[in-house]
């Protein structure tokens, strides 16, 4: 049943001691096109000197124990993700050479989707696309290359173009593509076409050694076993029913214009990793003493909302790194996804003495309120004896709340006099450090530059913080 | 110690890269995409490898490669795109390449929500894909656990060679909170058994296939023996009160913190109750529980879940006191005080 076909070239193990059973024999079935395709991989890989370097990645098919001959580093694949796999290889080695040899199941049905996308982002692989037509290592059943009334076990009555469609054509889709440099279809069925498939097999790892790109070269091959018919007749099988519908042509040739590229190979230094994840090494300076804090805004639990785009989330972010600043615990939990699209968007801040349970503020001590839903929404929630913080520029009603402590405050006009409305989070900012006494003014002055990312921005945000306290003061009339 | 208020998403990235993690292969989804932006931002600016794959099913293969060639590498995704990643997860586990996994759960089934939820268990503790295999599941409930157990989750894989996953929901994942990230950048050696594309490291095969029975019943032992060494020696677990609890309570990611507010409530009216919370939900700290059953009266597990895991707090406990269940879905979260009246019922 098996046949000797893999002459020993140097990157084929001599004997195949990953096999089981007889191992100076392949477990291809006589007369099949892998056999041939292999044999023609390795003479190359010998001929270019990359045996030493080079990634087989064998997928699941007939070929699936590629990695028993090839005398070169070996990963073997899920059905389909040999693409995906080289990729990742490849990006860790870029100096390797890597192949991904697939059959036609493997590649055009169950892997349609990895092979568009590593050939669509020009990955620098090359792969063999041994075209048969047919389900082998299955036993027989379609594929998508499996031609219009071909029968199988699983078209029975011949391929219908109804139920199943038409065969796909690869290399003219894969050509479609704008990343590929060379794409070309071959074929196994006589001398003049073995010597043109030797020859793309060539060029499309010298590509690769020249970092040019996506190769890919499609093979007809024949399968003697699936089809039914012997070894000699195969190749006629392939002559005269494939040849007709996949033109053995070049698709697509950039090798001479496409330039090489490899991945820039630069060294970092711990000090360079640390400052570019921007994660500066310096101690901040120890907080300075915080102002004496009165009982009932101590460990606050703060819910803030408002419309989307009116500072909500970032003013919860800037409480929550300015009490970090001073030292106490924080947390900061945004409503995310599409409770913030269009509509209203709160987050809930802790700052704290002790570490924080629960982040989620259900009977919030602080309750800064924008507009008029969300005053309406959130005060019903606050704790007894809270303050409840609201912009009475946006809201024209009074809260019913009596059991808590009113902090009206016109931020948005005070904003708007500065010129930008936008400024309305930080005068309330300003408003929550003057009368709570959580925060410095001074550290939030130090602190703004880590929340607010525009630094020509940072002194008119300096001046929203004070003319918000300054509001809280008595001294700002609006 | 470089110190930062960040979500706890963008910790992990910025932790991955102090853990010498050389790639990242992700497809975006809520609510675990800050994962990948800040892996998109920071990776190739370090000179590691960013892609953005065409699905998870592709991402996690691209691990399997990079994995297989012995550096660390890891992904990212939430419910839908983990239910994807199976395929490759199998695989890993079946070549013994170590990885690091990051769930952020989401609501389901189906497309279900974005909303938090911890309806994930199942998938990442039991296995999900096929296959006698486990992984190793770390569950942080802080922004800076997720910075701790990702580099932890790095050490593990790469001990044990296998996947790890670090599991969290939307909440942990979205909040903000202060980090104390490590100042030391690892440096971790390429593993000799991976595929360097050198001469050298030519012979290895990175590989699951074992057409033999008796050889793949081999491997399979080889991985249970390896399973039962984790569990013997991996368990994390963090307990808050429990030193003199009669009741005590059982969660994990967000609920954990709720629940340690909710103790805190409890005992200022004088219920003694204390939190256990499983670190590593596999290996499951079926012993600790088991030594607290001797003296608790009741067990409480409140999971924003149908029941996944009290399912193995049951096994553990085999019946010595009673197991009660309370789960909340599709992304509604428990207050506090609701969690007071589940205790008091106790
Ligand atoms: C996910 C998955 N589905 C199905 C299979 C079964 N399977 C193994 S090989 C194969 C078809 C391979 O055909 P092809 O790629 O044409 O290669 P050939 O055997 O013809 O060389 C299938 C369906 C599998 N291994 N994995
Ligand atoms: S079934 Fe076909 S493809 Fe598979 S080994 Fe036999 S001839 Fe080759």
């Amino acid at each position: 049943m098996y046949e000797k076909y893999l002459e020993k070239s140097a990157s084929f193990y001599p004997e195949y001691p990953r096999k089981s059973g007889n191992q100076s024999v392949t477990h291809y079935c006589p007369g099949c096109g892998h056999g041939i395709a292999h044999k023609y991989i390795a003479e190359a890989l010998d001929d270019l000197k990359l045996t030493e370097r080079t990634v087989l990645i064998s997928p699941v098919g007939c070929s699936v124990f590629a990695y028993y001959y090839f005398d070169v580093g070996n990963l073997q694949a899920a059905h389909g993700r040999a693409p995906a796999v080289a990729t990742g290889i490849k990006r860790i080695n870029p100096h390797s050479i890597v192949i991904s040899y697939q059959g036609d199941g493997d590649l055009a049905a169950i892997g349609g989707d990895e092979i568009i996308h590593a050939a669509n982002r020009g990955e620098r692989l090359t792969v063999f696309f041994v075209n048969n037509a047919i389900y082998g290592m299955t036993g027989g059943q379609m594929a998508p290359t499996t031609l219009v009334g071909q029968q199988t076990t699983t078209s029975p009555r011949g391929r219908n173009i109804h139920n199943e469609g038409y065969p796909i054509r690869m290399c003219e889709l894969i050509s479609a593509l704008e990343a590929p440099v060379y794409v070309e279809r071959v074929s196994l069925h006589s001398p003049g076409a073995r010597a043109k498939a030797r020859k793309a097999i060539r060029k499309a790892l010298e590509n690769q050694v020249q970092g040019k790109g996506f190769s890919f070269v499609e093979i007809l091959a024949q399968c003697p076993t699936g089809w039914k018919v012997s070894a000699p007749d195969s190749l006629k099988w392939i002559e005269e029913k494939m040849l007709p519908y996949y033109p053995v042509q070049v698709f697509r040739d950039k090798s001479a214009e496409a330039e090489g590229w490899a991945p820039p190979d630069v060294a970092y230094s711990d000090a360079d990793v640390l400052q570019l994840i921007e994660l500066p090494l310096e101690d901040e300076a120890a907080p300075a003493a915080r102002p004496k804090v009165p009982e009932q805004y101590r460990n606050p639990r703060i819910k803030i909302a408002g419309f989307g785009g009116q500072g909500v989330l970032l003013l919860g972010v800037a409480m929550a790194q300015l009490g970090m600043m001073e030292g106490y615990n924080v947390s900061w939990l945004p409503s995310y996804g599409p409770e913030m699209r269009g509509g209203t968007a709160h987050c809930h801040v802790n700052i704290s003495d002790t570490p924080i349970g629960s982040p989620l503020v259900s009977a919030s001590t602080v309750c800064v309120a924008f507009n008029k839903p969300s005053l309406e929404k959130f005060e019903k929630e606050m704790a007894r004896g809270g303050l409840l913080i609201y912009n009475t520029s946006m809201i024209d009603i009074q809260p019913t709340r009596k059991d808590v402590e009113w902090l009206p405050i016109p931020a948005s006009e005070i904003a708007s006099q500065m010129g930008n409305i936008r400024f309305a989070n930080m005068v309330v900012l300003g408003a929550f450090i003057q009368k709570t006494g959580l925060i410095n003014m001074e550290t939030a002055i130090k602190g703004l530059p880590a929340f607010i990312k525009a630094k020509k921005l940072i002194a008119e945000n300096v001046k929203a913080l004070e003319n918000g306290a300054a509001f809280v003061r008595g001294e700002l009339k609006i | 110690m470089p110190r930062e208020l960040i979500k706890g998403n963008e910790a992990v990235v910025k932790a991955a890269i102090l853990a010498g993690c050389q790639a990242y292969f992700g497809y975006p989804i809520t609510p675990a995409s800050e994962i990948a932006e800040a892996a998109a931002k920071y990776f190739p600016l370090v000179g590691r490898t960013f892609i953005q794959a065409e699905s998870e099913i592709a991402s996690i293969q691209m691990v399997y490669g990079a994995a297989g060639g012995g550096v660390r590498v890891m992904t990212a995704s939430s419910g839908p795109g983990i239910s994807l990643k199976q395929e490759g997860i199998s695989y890993c586990a079946g070549a013994e390449l170590p990885c690091v996994i990051a769930d952020i759960m989401r609501g389901g089934p189906g497309l279900g929500n974005i909303a938090p939820e911890q309806s994930d268990y199942h998938q990442v503790v039991k296995g999900g894909g096929h296959g006698n295999y486990r992984c190793i599941v770390l569950a942080p409930n802080s922004a800076q656990e997720m910075c701790d157990l990702t580099i932890k989750a790095f050490d593990l894989a790469d001990q044990y060679r296998t996947p790890v996953y670090v599991v969290t929901d939307g909440y942990i994942g979205q909040m903000m909170e202060q980090v104390n990230f490590p100042t030391a950048v690892q440096h971790p050696k390429r593993h000799d058994w991976g595929v360097h594309g050198d001469d050298a490291t030519r012979k290895n095969l990175i590989n699951s296939i074992y057409l033999d029975p008796d050889e793949l019943e081999e491997h399979n032992r080889k991985l249970q023996k390896k399973y039962a060494e984790i569990e013997r020696k991996e368990v994390l677990v963090d307990e808050y009160r429990t030193r003199d609890a009669e009741l005590l309570v059982i969660g994990y990611g967000i609920i954990s913190r709720i629940l340690r507010t909710t103790v805190d409530l409890a005992r200022e009216q004088g219920i003694k109750v204390g939190l256990l919370r499983p670190v590593t939900l596999w290996p499951f700290p079926a012993k600790r529980i088991q030594k607290l059953c001797e003296r608790v009266q009741a067990i409480q597990v409140v999971e924003l879940s149908n029941g996944q895991m009290v399912e193995d707090v049951r096994l553990a406990v085999e019946g010595r006191k009673p197991v009660k269940f309370y789960g909340r879905m599709g992304g509604s979260v428990p207050s506090a005080q609701e969690l007071l009246g589940v205790i008091r019922k106790l």
